[in-house]
């Protein structure tokens, strides 16, 4: 199962970084997201992957390490800020220069590469 | 503590001149005269105790675990140039009160002399290395804007760059040193360390140690082969350099290693050092200050023959040659501040220091002619003048050393040859300034004769008391000098000295005959000048500052090369070369690893798992491949989403799963929204070879990743989570671990945390203005977008579900200390329900039942948070102590209340305003209601 759960972190990590390295805004946010997935994932586990053991005193026998959970909760919001930021500037970006490219030029073939 | 006072004085004297500089000149040099004064009469009154061989000392700890101490004292040889620092800097400011002319600004030059002074005092009295080496910027910085002070000339611009580049250079070099030093001895403070010579000294570092002190020491006291900045600096006004260049600041140098003679000297490494940079640098400026047709060109190099001097004795390193080091310093400092004084005064009245154009002036000028005669005789070391005195003691000295071997024999001739030409160069500036006639060409011939007179007597008063002092000095020495030589050379050697016997008269002998050969040998040279200066002419002219400043600019374009090639304004290109380095970085992490596999044991798979890994990477990969068609590449990341979600859930973490879900819903809103402001579907340009550079980078990071977490999940962790377990419930008042975390034991976390997220909505707020919008009526294929706006049945069930979710987001804030839920995940709740009542309904109908304003309410949020932590000050507890007490409600039975839920309502109204204003925005902008170009 660790095999699998690092594959998944793997895999996300790979889409989010090929997107990362587009010329154009949208991917690129589209990108950021999946890795946070993958970065917020990462950091999940590093408490340990455990059932039935939630951090909630009395709800289970041998709670799991609760301090990843309070900055991954916290990376998740932080996320979802830098996130809508992002997007408006893209869009903000489109609207002042007429083009959604990343470098912020319409470029021909060699730019946008 | 008046030891403190002493820096503190000169300190306060920097702001003087400022102050006063509108009440006319006189008032304000005479002003910023009152702290030197009084400082030099602070330390004067310690002379008894230091005289008697007492080191006086005041420690005041300031930063004790980085070993900085404000810790100062006063030994001989801080005595020596504090005396040097004060009484002839406070000359120096009288004579710049003159020198000066009526329209500079002497507030602002005043000032920088004090700065200045303060930061040489500093130097002398530090007793610890950290704040030694602080003065020592100190100086850099302060000497670079004297130098600069005539900022429209270009001379003076380059020659404060070169002298601050140099020094600068120096400088931290010498800091290295310094930290070495401290690693040794383990300790800063300078009087542990001198103490601690043999630790020193054994230490594996010595080498390095001596060779970035000396870096510093040489760059600071322009030793060859870094002498070539201070003749540059004499673009700076007279007096500076009569104050740094001559008497103090390139003495910093000479200073530094006396100081740390008792630490690291009395090897070979340092004697030969000394002894081989000082000869060289005696010579060779001696050669060029023969040449020089600048005045003050003279003095320059002939300053830098005269460090060289010193620096011979401290490498020469006998009891004698120290003392006579000490001497020496205070000799040159007099007789050396005088000529300065002298050749200010003339280029001040003839207009011109080119010695050339200059001559006879003796009948037009005869108070200058004596002050210039005395100080250049004590210059050429004649008796009776004090620098007789101490070349004596070089010559004697230079006898006895036996530190080159069988070669030692070649010091002493080196040292007559070095000393004749002092002789010469000092002769060649008296004879021709005063007494031959003019070389004019004959242009100049045309031109009326030059006519001058001596200046004002407050101009020539500091340089004659000075030149009187070289020759009282030279006549009685013991009186005069060797008190205060014999303390400061007990301070060179760090233990006692033998008796000195400072005298004209030693008898006949074999340090006189030298004498008596580089005196003649000098008016011979002199005679012959114009030869020497032919052969001179053979060799192609070396202008130091434009080998420097092509250095600098051969840097600079290194640089820019370097940045071009880095930055050439693609963001591509960036993300590509940070993913490369991060790469490697990573990757040499995993190869120390010796596998990948740990110790803990391996968890079996369920098909559950195996099917929502699946989705996962059909999510991820999914998005990837279709993110040309955009609201696919969404759809597709929303499986992503909620895979993750469902992740935290089966791996009980039920917090993150509820905040990911509703994170997740507002997420896709917002992507959608800005989907009808970007292009619908971009053009295809990108050719294979980009393509397959960042699938590979892509591929080779996520490997790396995978790999990396595959190692950290078969690891055994140590963990702080037993704390947090244990304490939750006595000291947090709450069962549900993550949200006490995040409301108490890491609260100010959370604080900065929805700080953020308001910050973002703000900033949304801000870029949304004067938005000119791309908005498309249809989609790619050319269908128009359906009318009907908002559909009946969602509006409906909207309104229906609105109290519902209300009711929903209370009950998850309200049990959230104790089960999963809490403000962040109430507040975006909230912020769905509500959102989804502008989409059913538009923005009119919403804002009209909904009159709020979310920045205010996100800012109110904060201001709640901020007033909890705020509040437990009150009570005499840290920021955000949190407490809590226990309540029954009838229905709904025993629950806590604790101020950390106020803190996390704090939290939900930061969040609800924060979302709302970003998406209620963005969305706001297709309606009639956008921000216009009135509203900024």
């Amino acid at each position: 199962m660790e095999a699998l759960f690092s594959l998944v972190v793997g895999v996300l990590t790979a889409c989010g970084i090929y997107l990362l390295l587009r010329g154009r805004t949208f991917p690129v946010i589209i990108g950021l997201s999946l890795l946070s997935y993958a970065v917020n994932l990462f950091l999940f586990s590093s408490g340990g992957l455990r059932t039935n053991s939630a951090p909630v005193i009395g709800a289970s026998i041998s709670p799991t390490d609760p301090l990843p959970h309070a900055l991954v909760l916290t990376a998740i919001v932080i996320g979802f800020a830098m996130t809508a930021f992002v997007v408006i500037l893209a869009v903000r970006a489109r609207s002042e220069l007429g083009s959604d490219h990343v470098d912020g030029q319409q470029g021909e073939e060699g730019d946008t590469r | 503590m008046s030891l403190l006072w002493i820096p503190l004085l000169t300190i306060a004297g920097i702001v003087v001149p400022v102050m006063t500089s509108r009440h006319g000149r006189r008032t304000c040099v005479n002003a910023t005269l009152v702290a030197p004064l009084l400082a030099l009469a602070l330390a004067l009154s310690q002379a008894p105790a230091v005289l008697a061989g007492d080191v006086v000392s005041l420690q005041i700890p300031w930063m004790p675990l980085l070993g900085l101490d404000l810790a100062l004292r006063i030994d001989g040889l801080t005595l020596l140039f504090a005396l040097l620092i004060l009484g002839i800097g406070s000359l120096i400011l009288y004579y710049a009160g003159h020198y000066l002319s009526a329209d500079e600004d002497d507030g602002r030059f005043l000032a920088y002399m004090m700065l200045f002074m303060t930061a040489m005092l500093g130097i002398a009295m530090a007793d610890n290395l950290i704040l030694l080496w602080l003065f020592w910027e100190l100086t850099s910085i302060s000497s670079f804007l004297l130098i600069g002070f005539w900022g429209h000339r270009s001379d003076a611009r380059r020659g404060a760059r070169m002298a601050l580049a140099v020094t600068g250079a120096g400088g931290l070099a010498l800091l290295a040193g310094f930290l070495l030093i401290g690693q040794a001895a383990g300790t800063f403070a300078l009087g542990e360390v001198l103490a601690a010579g043999d630790v020193v000294r054994a230490s594996e570092h010595y080498t390095l140690i001596v060779a970035l002190v000396l870096f510093g020491a040489f760059t600071k006291s322009a030793q060859f082969p870094f002498h070539f900045w201070l003749p540059h600096a004499m673009a700076a006004p007279t007096p500076v350099s009569a104050f740094l260049h001559s008497a103090t600041m390139v003495k910093a140098g000479v200073f530094l290693m006396a100081r740390l003679n008792p630490a690291l000297g009395d090897t070979a490494l340092w004697s030969l050092c000394l002894t081989l940079a000082g000869l060289a640098t005696m010579l060779y400026a001696a050669w060029f200050a023969l040449l020089e047709r600048d005045l003050k060109g003279i003095l320059a190099f002939s300053t830098v023959s005269h460090l060289g001097l010193i620096t011979l004795l401290l490498g020469l390193g006998s009891p004698l040659a120290l003392a006579a080091a000490a001497f020496h310093i205070l000799n040159h400092a007099i007789f050396k501040a005088a000529l300065f004084m002298s050749v200010g005064i003339i280029d001040h009245e003839a207009g011109t220091r080119d010695i050339d154009r200059l001559g006879a002036l003796w009948s037009m000028m005869p108070l200058t002619g004596t002050l210039t005669l005395l100080a250049g005789a004590a210059m050429a070391g004649i008796p009776p003048f004090n620098g007789f005195l101490s070349k004596e003691m070089l010559l004697d000295q230079s006898l006895q050393t036996g530190l080159l071997g069988a070669l030692s024999g070649i010091i002493p001739l080196l040292v007559v040859l070095a000393a004749t030409l002092s002789v010469a160069y000092s002769l060649r500036l008296i004879w021709s300034l005063f007494f031959a006639a003019p070389k004019l060409t004959r242009e100049e011939k045309a031109q009326p004769p030059l006519k001058v007179h001596d200046p004002a007597r407050g101009m020539l008063a500091p340089g004659l008391f000075l030149a009187v002092m070289s020759l009282l000095v030279g006549l009685f020495p013991m009186t005069l000098a060797d008190p205060l030589v014999s303390a400061a050379s007990l301070a060179i050697q760090g233990a006692s000295t033998p008796e000195l016997n400072l005298a004209l008269w030693h008898g006949l002998n074999l340090p006189l005959l030298m004498s008596a050969i580089a005196v003649a040998g000098g008016v011979v040279v002199l005679r012959q000048q114009r030869r020497f200066a032919a052969v001179a002419t053979l060799f192609p002219a070396r202008d130091a500052s434009r080998i420097f400043e092509a250095a600098v600019v051969r840097v600079i374009k290194a640089a820019l090369w370097l940045t071009l090639r880095l930055e050439n304004g693609s963001l591509q290109r960036y993300q590509a070369l940070l993913i490369l380095c991060a790469l490697a970085m990573v990757g040499i992490g995993l190869m120390k690893l010796d596998t990948l596999t740990g110790a803990a044991g391996l968890q079996s798979l369920d098909a559950m798992l195996v099917l929502g890994a699946a989705l996962a990477i059909f999510g991820a990969i999914g998005s990837a491949l279709s993110h040309r068609w955009r609201l696919v590449s969404i759809l597709m990341l929303s499986v992503v989403g909620l895979m993750v979600s469902l992740a935290f859930v089966r791996f009980s973490a039920p917090d993150l799963a509820l905040t990911q879900l509703s994170v997740e819903v507002v997420t896709m809103i917002l992507m959608i929204l800005a989907l009808f402001f970007l292009p619908q579907r971009p053009p295809l340009l990108v050719s294979g070879r980009r393509i397959l550079r960042d699938l590979i980078l892509a591929v080779a990071m996520g490997l790396v990743i995978a790999m990396l977490n595959y190692a950290l999940l078969t690891r055994e962790t140590l963990s702080i989570a037993d704390y947090f377990l244990r304490e939750s419930v006595p000291g947090g008042g709450g069962s549900n671990v993550v949200n006490v975390i995040l409301v108490d034991f890491r609260g100010f976390d959370t604080f900065g945390e929805i700080t953020v997220l308001t910050l973002a909505g703000l900033a949304t707020f801000k870029l949304l203005n004067r938005l000119k919008l791309f908005m498309p009526a249809g989609n790619v294929e050319g269908i128009r977008w359906s009318q009907q706006r908002h559909p009946m049945i969602l509006a409906v069930v909207s309104q229906i579900l609105l109290p519902l979710a209300l009711l929903v987001s209370v009950y998850i804030f309200l049990r959230g200390h104790n089960q999963p839920g809490g403000g962040f995940i109430a507040g975006l709740i909230t912020a769905t329900a509500l959102l989804l009542q502008y989409m059913a309904r538009g923005h009119d109908w919403t804002r009209a039942r909904l009159p709020v304003s979310y920045p205010v309410i996100a800012v109110s949020g904060l201001a709640v948070a901020l007033a909890t932590g705020v509040g437990s000050w009150l009570f005499g507890y840290p920021f955000l102590t949190a407490s809590f007490g226990h309540f029954h409600l009838p229905l709904i039975g025993d629950f806590e209340l604790a101020s950390a839920m106020l803190f996390d309502l704090g939290v939900f109204l930061a969040v609800v305003g924060a979302t709302l204003m970003i998406l209620v925005n963005l969305g706001r902008v297709t309606t009639i209601h956008r921000p216009s170009l009135e509203e900024r």
